[in-house]
């Protein structure tokens, strides 16, 4: 009898990239629903207007470079950065700001280097960057919780970038929390006397530490599947935890204190969803507890001293670029090396 | 009880995979039959293939030498029945290639007639190297897989004193039982030969490592331990993690310690024998019989009645499987050995060797490798959390992806021990491990091409040199003849002159001496070396002819 011929093993567990990828968009579920509990449909809208330029550009340049298609479009991992991306983007966003932001994703940062795998910088931190370099007046309007959007409003300002005259801009967005500190500071007001606006709640800003809770849920359960490493969340939270705490400690009216960094701007989510990207991050274990370390001081730096509302994209771009080198030098010794 | 709880270590990585082994392990070891014919390659382990002594029409008796060893890393052959050898041709040998070798067919007679066994002295007074002797005309490799023979590290050199044997009764790879049934039937026979091998190694300790899966196993090794009244083997239930069962990984899990990235287990005192290996050392020194059967596994969705049999060398695989009752018709590949680490065969018209310890016969749904191209590598780091030689798989990816294969040595390709985890868990389904046989195979055939051309200038230069000085000594005639002609020549010029030649001839007299040594380094080649470098021929060779398949 004849027999067809493989190399082995022959065995797998079944675990694929888009099954991988998948999971993290589930991950992203819990949270993505209580930030549209808070501000509307928004989000929502913005998300699935990243996720369809997403698909587009991703089928258009697969074309180009004469790649299978429905094999690549397959992997998810397209809408995955442009989800959180949306995620990233002020949640009063025109269309062509997400679909800018979306394209350069897409089409620069990962394609342009060769697609899947092969992209040095985080796809969706690129994009985020770009806008934020190239429209800072646009990267400002957050809404308020509760501003009580509904859902034609929310759509009518997607498409004109404006909501009807009759609705006051003002009385409906407002900064980050993060950047109302900062503006405050720089009044001369202290952290008590910020912090005693609506938009504080109990540790980070008024819904923001909800839906970074709900961010944390889904983080700790992609932990719980082994889909992503414990070293990079640790240790960026610690990282951020620790300066803040050593500032906080030294003049606690002039610093925010821990809690209050972790668990507002998109800290959590850059922990456990945006730094975790495994294509740009470090692979070895130490080296992505090296990594992560360096995005979280780099964030709570571009943070506290910066001009930017928040560093975090600029922080994983940074340490996008020194992976090489960290992966080079934190090489595990190899079975029955010398010096253990 | 003999069972000791000792602190056990862990090694990197390594998987929970689904044993399997209930398929095999349902009904005793099946009763030897005699085929048709045997087959019987001459070339069953590694090292020298054994030389034919017998003729075409010969008859033989059960346990004759019908091969005898050739040169130190080598072991004869034997007879496993009596009967009329037919012919000695090419045929189909169990190897990743499909190619061919010369094997002895013979055609028995049924009447399974024993040659005279003479009677054995006591091994417990024999000289080790005696009783290393007597292993290696049993003709005796290693029946783990790898089919060292088993004589050679039995010695522990001059250098070494050996601390702990260790046999490797881990049997980790998915679906293989027949080491389990070997020590649930014949729990004595593995406890003796264990003994005797740690008699001719004089180790310090013996300690037999068997994985938590085997439950029937440990029991019966340890009840035989009892009933024979020793105390000095341990038996050491391990946890049940792939590979365990590798030998350093063993070794690791038992004693702590690590064998050196690029060296023996004997430079940390360990010597590692698998556990049929002992049983057979058993039935070599006790009951002087030669290695002439050994039990195999059938198993997998693919086959209608699995288990474990005691076979004959040489029994053709199909003949075997029509005996059991033959294919379902689910089957998709066949595998000699593991699924992690066995390969593919292409026809099951070959016979069982030395070294098979399971014939896999994988059916409807157990083959899952998916048939789809690899996505790109997403560096997702899953590979290199499950490799127990601690490497970095992705990046040896990208280097032999690169065919750099330099680099790829930096990245300590060599300590990769094929183990399959890697590959087990790619999420972008990167045939990872075909990938580094394929940079092992290239480097192999670099080195070779590299010694050729070392051989070239070494000859180039021995030329050069026979000109140089064939020139020097024209030279110096002619400058006699001129003296004789020019007496009155100046004394100064003759003198340098003189100075010249001779530091000329020195030069090639010093050239000469470094080739000397290298051709020395050649020649004189401890058996280590000459171990490690048969190794490597037949592992090039092996995965050379894998590649091209
Ligand atoms: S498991 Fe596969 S995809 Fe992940 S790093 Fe290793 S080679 Fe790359
Ligand atoms: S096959 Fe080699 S690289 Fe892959 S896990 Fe095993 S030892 Fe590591």
């Amino acid at each position: 009898m004849q027999f067809q011929k493989t190399t082995s093993p022959y065995l797998h567990n079944n675990q694929s990239v888009s099954h991988v990828m998948r999971q993290v968009i589930y991950a992203l579920i819990p949270g993505t629903l209580v930030y549209s509990y808070f501000f509307g449909w928004s989000i929502i809208l913005n998300i699935a207007l990243a996720c369809l330029t997403a698909l587009l550009s991703e089928a258009l340049m697969l074309t180009l470079r004469k790649r299978p298609l429905a094999f690549y479009l397959r992997d998810n991992s397209a809408i995955l950065s442009a989800w959180l991306l949306a995620l990233a983007l002020p949640s009063l966003s025109p269309w062509w700001l997400i679909v800018i932001a979306t394209l350069f994703a897409i089409v620069v940062a990962k394609h342009l280097y060769g697609g899947l795998g092969y992209n040095p910088f985080n796809p969706a931190m690129v994009g985020y960057v770009v806008v934020m370099i190239s429209f800072p007046q646009h990267m400002t309007l957050w809404l308020q919780p509760n501003a009580g959007l509904d859902f034609s409003q929310a759509l009518q300002f997607l498409i004109q970038g404006e909501l009807n005259s009759s609705i006051n801009m003002d009385s409906i967005t407002s900064a980050t929390p993060i950047d109302t500190i900062k503006t405050g500071l720089s009044l001369n007001n202290t952290i008590a006397e910020i912090s005693a606006s609506p938009l504080f709640g109990h540790i980070g800003g008024t819904a923001w530490e909800w839906i970074a809770g709900a961010f944390l849920l889904g983080g700790l359960w992609l932990l719980y599947r082994g889909i992503i490493n414990w070293q990079i969340p640790f240790s960026m939270l610690v990282s951020i935890a620790i300066l803040a705490g050593i500032f906080y400690l030294v003049d606690p009216q002039q610093y925010s204190n821990p809690l209050f960094q972790l668990f507002s701007g998109g800290t959590i989510l850059a922990a456990f969803f945006i730094a975790t990207d495994p294509v740009s991050a470090s692979t070895t274990a130490t080296g992505r507890l090296i990594y992560a370390a360096g995005i979280g001081v780099l964030t709570f730096i571009i943070r506290t001293w910066g001009g930017y509302p928040d560093g975090i994209a600029f922080a994983v771009l940074l340490m996008n670029m020194a992976v090489p080198t960290i992966d080079y030098y934190t090489q595990p010794r190899v079975f029955g090396a010398p010096g253990k | 009880m003999m069972q000791t709880k000792q602190n056990l270590f862990r090694f990197h990585g390594g998987l929970h995979l689904p044993g399997h082994k209930e398929i095999s392990t349902a009904h005793a070891i099946g009763n030897v039959f005699i085929p048709s014919r045997l087959v019987l390659p001459l070339q069953q382990h590694i090292g020298e293939s054994s030389e034919a002594i017998v003729n075409e029409g010969d008859q033989v008796l059960k346990g004759q030498i019908i091969a005898k060893a050739n040169g130190y890393v080598s072991v004869p052959l034997h007879a496993p029945t009596s009967g009329t050898v037919t012919q000695i041709i090419e045929q189909p040998v169990p190897h990743p290639s499909g190619l061919s070798a010369t094997c002895i067919i013979i055609k028995p007679d049924h009447k399974d007639q024993w040659i005279e066994l003479q009677e054995t002295a006591d091994y417990r007074h024999m000289d080790p190297s005696a009783l290393r002797n007597r292993i290696r005309d049993a003709g005796i490799v290693g029946l783990g897989g790898a089919g060292f023979p088993a004589f050679i590290k039995l010695n522990p050199g001059a250098r070494t004193a050996i601390d702990e044997l260790i046999i490797n009764a881990a049997e980790c790879e998915p679906y293989i039982s027949c080491d389990d049934m070997l020590m649930r039937e014949r729990a004595v026979d593995v406890i003796e030969g264990a003994r005797i091998m740690k008699h001719a190694l004089q180790a310090r300790r013996c300690l037999i490592g068997i994985e938590d899966n085997k439950p029937e196993a440990c029991a019966a090794l340890t009840e035989a331990l009892t009933k024979l009244g020793y105390n000095d083997i341990e038996i050491i239930s391990i946890p049940t993690i792939y590979p365990a069962g590798g030998e350093k990984q063993l070794i690791k899990v038992l004693t702590g310690k690590e064998s050196p990235s690029h060296g023996l287990p004997l430079d940390i005192g360990v010597v590692c024998q698998n556990v049929a290996t002992a049983a057979a050392v058993y039935q070599a020194v006790i009951h002087n019989r030669p290695l002439i059967s050994r039990i195999v596994t059938l198993t997998g969705r693919g086959i209608n009645n699995p288990g474990n049999h005691e076979l004959l060398i040489g029994t053709p695989v199909n003949e075997w499987v029509e005996h059991c009752g033959g294919y379902d018709e689910s089957i998709e590949r066949l595998v000699m050995g593991g699924p992690m680490m066995g390969f593919n065969l292409g026809t099951d018209n070959i016979p069982v060797i030395k070294t098979s310890n399971c014939i896999l016969a994988l059916g409807q749904g157990e083959f899952s490798v998916s048939s789809s191209n690899p996505m790109p590598c997403i560096r997702c780091g899953a590979c290199m959390d499950v490799c127990p030689a601690k490497l970095l798989p992705q990046q040896l990816y990208w280097q032999a992806y690169a065919r750099d294969f330099d680099k790829i040595q930096d990245y300590n390709l060599f300590d990769c021990i094929e183990c399959g985890c890697c590959s087990y868990v790619c999420p972008s389904h990167i045939p990872l491990v075909q990938y580094y046989r394929f940079a092992k195979t290239e480097i192999w055939a670099q080195e070779r091409d590299k010694t050729k051309s070392d051989h070239a200038r070494i000859r180039h230069e021995f030329r050069l040199e026979r000109l140089e000085r064939e020139k020097l000594e024209r030279e110096e005639r002619m400058r006699k003849k001129k003296a004789a002609l020019k007496t009155g020549k100046d004394k100064a010029t003759k003198e340098k002159k003189k100075d010249a030649i001779e530091a000329a001839l020195a030069r090639v007299r010093e050239k000469q001496k470094q080739s000397d040594i290298q051709a020395k380094n050649i020649d004189n080649l401890s058996a280590e070396q000459q171990h490690k470098i048969d190794e490597i021929d037949a592992r090039r060779k092996h995965e050379q002819d894998n590649s091209t398949s």
